[in-house]
């Protein structure tokens, strides 16, 4: 699946690095506030989805070398997290939907949650 | 590449909006050197987690990285409040995170053992009061 599609299936609006949707394919997908579970568990899930908002998101999204970051229930980043993800060539997505009809939409559209640590 | 390469960082504990930028610089050199995908990728994540504990437990401090040729080796220096149980705080799950810090994403107790999952060697120094040393080896021949 590609990036465009998930924004396409969530209705979400892309916020950055949005000429790489096209062409970057996720194949797993995983949901948390917590960037701590995040570092600890995900092996190698494109796609973030979260409801938390603060640049650590992204700082753990590059490290763990995940794709794009969808941010769920409306919530939007900051200029200085869109500039930090655009300087990574990450993409950032925000949708209105809450975290479990988000990650239930990808998932039946196919978008599996892949294996952890 | 004969000698080392040696890179120092100032960790600064009242800035949680640029804590990661040590790990990301060193992402980024490593990358420039040509290091496996996976090597840089242990190192990044353990780098980060300290960086991170550094900054919400401890109040900053120094990251030290030296690239050898045969091995990286990380040293983490601060003059916070030290660990006063080191066997405990390897425990997954321990945390003595506020609500606060759980708030901005941080504080399940999953760092330190996660640092040790994803390098070859980890040491931690620590004196009560004093502060704390943590030392992480990664290996590259191998
Ligand atoms: N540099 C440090 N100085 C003082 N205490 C520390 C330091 N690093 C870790 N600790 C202590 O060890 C505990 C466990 O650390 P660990 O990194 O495993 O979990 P955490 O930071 O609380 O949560 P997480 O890493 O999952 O976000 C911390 O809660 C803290 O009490
Ligand atoms: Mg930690």
């Amino acid at each position: 699946m590609t990036v465009k599609e998930i924004a396409d299936i969530l209705g979400a609006e892309i916020l950055c690095c949005g000429e790489l949707a096209d062409q970057t394919q996720v194949h797993s997908a995983c949901g948390s506030d917590m960037m701590s579970d995040v570092l600890a568990f995900v092996k190698d899930q494109g796609v973030l989805l979260t409801g938390l908002v603060n640049p650590q998101v992204v700082r753990t999204a590059e490290m763990m070398d995940i794709l794009c970051v969808v941010f769920v229930r409306g919530k939007k980043p900051d200029q200085m997290m869109i500039n930090l993800a655009t300087a990574k060539g990450i993409i950032l997505l925000s949708t209105e939907e809450r975290m479990y009809p988000a990650c239930g939409k990808l998932y039946a559209a196919g978008l599996e949650s892949g294996k952890t640590v | 590449m004969s000698e080392p390469i040696i890179l120092r960082y100032q960790v600064d504990g009242d800035d949680f909006v640029s804590c990661g930028h040590a790990s990301e610089d060193v992402k980024r050199t490593l990358k420039n050197i040509g290091f496996p995908a996976s090597v840089i990728r242990n190192v990044s994540i353990a780098m980060y987690e300290g960086e991170i504990n550094m900054v919400i437990h401890a109040n900053g401090g120094v990251a030290e990285v030296v690239i050898y040729e045969d091995r990286i080796v990380i040293t983490l220096t601060d003059t916070g409040k030290g660990i006063a149980d080191i066997e405990q705080a390897m425990q997954e799950g321990f945390s003595t995170a506020t609500d606060a810090i759980r708030e901005l994403g941080f504080g399940a107790g999953m760092g330190l053992p996660n640092m040790k999952k994803y390098s070859d060697n980890m040491k931690i120094e620590s004196e009560v009061g004093k502060g704390t040393v943590v030392t992480l080896e990664f290996l590259l021949n191998d």
